[in-house]
């Protein structure tokens, strides 16, 4: 790699000592082609001396053939400008590279700068300790400088390194650099960057100014050159004096004799013989051994164990940890709550649905989480809180999450590792989201249930029966109304006890506020879902029929009731049937264009796939799916036989 | 005292790894005997130690490896005691499909990319390890540590799941799988470092040795055995070569070199100046085609 140390050819086992003990330093650099970020990469590779001769080879056939800077290397070349990956049409994304020097190894996350890449850039910070914001000496704090930083200090990187760049092109003037750095101090105040996060460095990646070797031009600058200040900001020390988290990724249990809860620490300390607490049980005990196989010859037992590292750990008593639980120190643990203000950047082509359940996914846990409507979103350019019904690509808001379990957590700005969560599509399995813990809205110690005395199993015995939901789900004029009718018919005839909720009905009144846009319809089965939810407790057998033409949200009902009791029931009547009977109408008016979002027409209905029990409806009359259904339902258990 | 570099690395590969684990079905960590190979596999015991391996490995055999590779492989499996499934495509083999007569693309897709489409859903796989490196080639270097594959084994690099912090999403439809890389972050450099820090066994080959070969096209190929045709006037000579990435041997080039021990290879490594894929004829064969064989489905 032509690492030009003397110490390769001379003493290479003394050369491998001194690199054996390297750090690592993740960071990002931020800023658009225009700014030289491009070039600044290029030129730290080449530096390091990363650079191969077949690499280079062709570097220099390129920087003559493509290149803008005459018959000098184009630095910008090496790392496949963005310009160029445009043009050949390749995957603009966080693209990683690697260097190293003497001191450390360095990760970059080199990512486009432009708007609508903000999520891949947030995507690259989020494992950055450090962020360097390119700026363009002639320009100047522009708007792009400014979202970077926002960006940069929601996402926490640490240290932040401002690049004034092109330093040459400004006659290395020193009253320009001060101007700059002046004006961006002054916005990041305003922001929360507190000014000792900050190093601002006058430089020229195209000339080599203070880049690894010191300006001969700017001798007014006595601060460190960007690879020195690389190479020696403190790093470590950030996340190893946090109080102690892990969370289980994995129970190793290979026998009897050993039980041990492997992770990957994501802050403090943790020692042999320390007081442990696991969340969100409770449940306290005591280390009893650290284990990670060592090199040959090694123990396969640490003493202590540090933030980054992946152990596995096994305690004094046989508390029950499972994967997801977080292991904290006993004496300072994390908080325990099921409901949160959070911030959340979107990072989907589909917008955000308030009232859907999403998966969230936090350290090594996955639970349900319904996304409230956002209370604001940012303006990433001016800042600005504007008011939003959903959020789309890009776009980064306040929201409150309720989740279906509490969970282990820290704010984010107290700890990265421990706020900070992704969510999912569960249809779609898309990663959709990237969030930050704010804060608990409520305490989960504070919200025990009233217990009840009179209780629904009390309620059913009274009634002498099973309450369950019967969801009927299906295309409109498919005949769901027309068979729930009949089938409660037949079950109030059999002394049954129970009630109908018609989508048609509940729309005039409880739900007479929602449209039919996709979040009001989730809005509206996430209601009648709780509702019905409600008639099971009451002892009732609830016969629900909606179109709800989301799988998601029917599933999310199915988890509000409990697998056993809710029965999805798939009247599957083809649309062009549907459509052919047209009894209210609808389906001329959605036709005509005077009814938008109609099921089946420009709104998608998705069929259930394992549904309790399919109704067909073109060769049975509604009174025979109702006996087909009540034959189910004996069948289950739920009616006498 | 901070970890160092290396310590991060391999904490972060034994994260990823215990994630696969915890969150899938059906894992495989496919073995390609190489030194990254051997880098992951020496990771993955430290990971679930002191249990065994919970998933076997799977070796891609395109019948055409260094035999020097196939005697260490059956060695080490035996050695360690773990599952080794070793999957040959025979549709190929019965059409002698080979490197010489159909070429070094047709040969690699049938042998090597097919072969592992039909490994990975014969067994019902759905997440499989690879050693590659973020640093080996461009497109690799914006691809994500759980790489998504549709049930057609294809990769569609627009359509990345965004992967920040260390939260992976591993949620895929019955059909779908994904790759999983827990080495991206390495270097050439730092698998070499930690395969002399921890004592990990490699393949001679990388060892320089007294070996036949033919120079064809300014590329030193070893012939291994007596499949290889010789061209006229073609006659083997012995010269002291090594490898520095091992596949299929007519495939490979060798590098001249007296380098016969670990320290002596690091020691050449850092100071050559040719990149590590230079000796691979199949990255050569046609312009980006590292990503194209990507989105067919090459690991």
């Amino acid at each position: 790699m032509a690492h030009k140390s003397d110490l390769i050819a001379e003493d290479i086992e003394g050369y491998l000592r001194a690199h054996e003990t390297k750090s690592l330093l993740r960071f990002i650099t931020c800023g658009s082609v225009d700014d030289g970020k491009s070039t600044l990469i290029g030129r730290l590779l080449y530096e390091s001396k990363l650079v191969f001769e077949d690499h280079l080879a062709a570097l220099e056939a390129d920087s003559k053939k493509v290149g803008t800077q005459g018959d000098q290397l184009d630095f910008a070349l090496l790392v496949d400008g963005l310009a160029a990956e445009r043009e050949q049409g390749i995957t603009i994304d966080v693209a990683y590279r690697f260097f190293s020097t003497e001191y450390r190894k360095f990760i970059v996350a080199d990512t486009p700068g432009h708007e609508q890449y903000t999520r891949n850039m947030a995507t690259g910070a989020s494992t950055a300790d450090l962020a360097v914001l390119m700026i363009d000496a002639r320009k100047g704090v522009l708007t792009q400088t400014r979202r970077h930083s926002y960006i940069v200090n929601l996402l926490g990187v640490r240290h932040l390194v401002l690049a004034v760049n092109k330093m040459d092109l400004v006659d290395y003037s020193k009253d320009r650099f001060d101007e700059i750095v002046e004006d961006y101090l002054a916005f990041a105040d305003q922001i929360g960057i507190s000014r000792d996060r900050i190093v601002s460095i006058p430089m020229s990646a195209l000339a080599g100014d203070n880049i690894t070797e010191r300006s001969a031009t700017m001798d007014w600058y006595f601060g460190a050159t960007l690879m020195a200040h690389l190479e020696s900001v403190e790093i470590d020390r950030d996340d190893e004096t946090l109080p102690f988290r892990m969370p289980v990724q994995w129970v190793n249990r290979p026998n009897l004799d050993f039980r041990g809860f492997s992770g990957l620490v994501g802050s403090g300390t943790i020692r042999v013989g320390d007081d442990i607490r696991a969340l969100p049980s409770g449940k306290t005990s005591t280390v009893k051994r650290i284990v990670l196989p060592g090199r040959p010859g090694e123990e396969s037992d640490l003493k202590e164990a540090v933030a980054h590292q992946s152990v596995t750990l096994t305690l004094s008593d046989e508390i029950d940890i499972s994967r997801g639980d977080v292991i904290c120190a006993a004496s300072e643990p994390a908080e325990v709550a099921d409901q949160f203000r959070a911030t959340l950047l979107w990072m989907d082509g589909d917008d955000m649905l308030p009232g859907r359940t999403y998966l969230m996914k936090t350290g090594a846990k996955t639970v349900q989480a319904t996304v409230a409507a956002p209370r604001h979103v940012i303006d990433v350019n001016s800042l600005e809180k504007l008011a939003a019904k959903t959020m789309t690509l890009n776009a980064i808001g306040s929201c409150n999450l309720a989740l279906d379990q509490a969970i282990a957590f820290d704010p984010y700005g107290d700890n990265r590792y421990m706020g900070s969560f992704i969510l999912i599509d569960r249809m779609t399995n898309r990663t959709v989201a990237m969030g930050f813990l704010k804060f608990a809205l409520r305490r989960a110690s504070n919200i025990h249930r009233q217990a009840l005395d009179v209780n629904e199993a009390a309620r059913a015995e009274q009634k002498g029966q099973r309450p369950v939901v019967l969801w009927f789900t299906g295309l409109s004029g498919s005949g769901k109304s027309t068979i729930a009718n009949a089938l409660e018919k037949r079950l109030f005839a059999m002394g049954r006890h129970t009630m109908i909720l018609d989508g048609d009905n509940v729309r005039h009144g409880l739900n007479r506020d929602l449209g039919f846009t996709e979040a009001d319809r989730v809005e509206n089965i996430r209601r009648v879902a709780e509702v019905s939810g409600l008639m099971v407790e009451a002892g009732l057998i609830t016969l629900v029929s909606f179109i709800s033409p989301f799988r998601s949200e029917r599933d999310m009902a199915r988890e509000r009731i409990g697998d056993g009791q809710f029965f999805e029931i798939y009247v599957n009547t083809p649309l062009a049937v549907a459509e052919d009977r047209d009894v209210k109408g609808l389906y001329k008016k959605a036709r005509a264009g005077e009814i938008k979002n109609f099921t089946g027409i420009d709104s998608p209905y998705e069929p259930p796939e394992n549904p309790e029990i399919v109704i067909d409806t073109v060769d049975q009359s509604p009174e025979e799916a109702a006996e087909q259904i009540i034959a189910i339902l004996k069948d289950q258990g739920v009616l006498p036989e | 005292m901070p970890l160092t570099h290396l310590q991060r690395l391999e904490a972060e590969s034994i994260h990823i790894m215990r994630e696969v684990v915890a969150e899938v079905e059906r894992p495989v960590m496919l073995y390609s005997i190489g030194k990254d190979s051997a880098v992951m596999l020496h990771i993955a015991q430290k990971a679930f130690f002191p249990g065994p391996l919970p998933f076997p490995l799977l070796h891609v055999d395109t019948t055409w490896k260094f035999r020097e590779m196939i005697s260490f492989r059956d060695n080490l499996a035996k050695e360690l005691g773990v599952d080794l499934i070793v999957h040959i495509n025979e549709d190929g083999v019965k059409q002698n499909v080979n490197p010489f007569s159909h070429g070094s693309a047709v040969h690699t897709d049938i042998m090597k990319t097919q072969a592992l489409k039909q490994a990975l859903d014969h067994h019902g796989f759905d997440a499989a390890f690879g050693g590659a490196r973020r640093d080996e080639e461009k497109s690799r270097a914006k691809e994500r540590i759980f790489s998504f594959r549709t049930a057609q084994h294809r990769w569609d690099p627009k359509n990345q799941r965004p992967e920040p912090w260390a939260l992976y999403n591993a949620r895929m439809h019955e059909g779908e799988s994904i790759r999983v890389f827990p080495l991206s972050n390495w270097t050439e450099l730092d698998i070499w470092q930690y395969i002399y820090l921890e004592n990990i066994p490699i393949v001679p080959l990388y060892y320089a040795a007294k070996r036949p070969v033919v120079e064809r096209g300014g590329t030193l190929i070893m012939v291994d055995d007596e499949r290889m045709p010789l061209h006229e006037g073609e006659v083997p000579v012995e010269k002291m070569v090594r490898f520095r990435t091992l596949g299929c041997y007519p495939l490979t080039g060798a590098i001249e070199s007296g380098a016969d021990s670990l320290i002596a290879i690091i020691q050449e490594m850092l100071l050559t100046t040719q990149s590590e894929r230079q000796g691979r004829v199949i990255d050569h064969d046609q312009s980006a085609s590292m990503e194209k064989k990507k989105q067919e489905g090459y690991f």
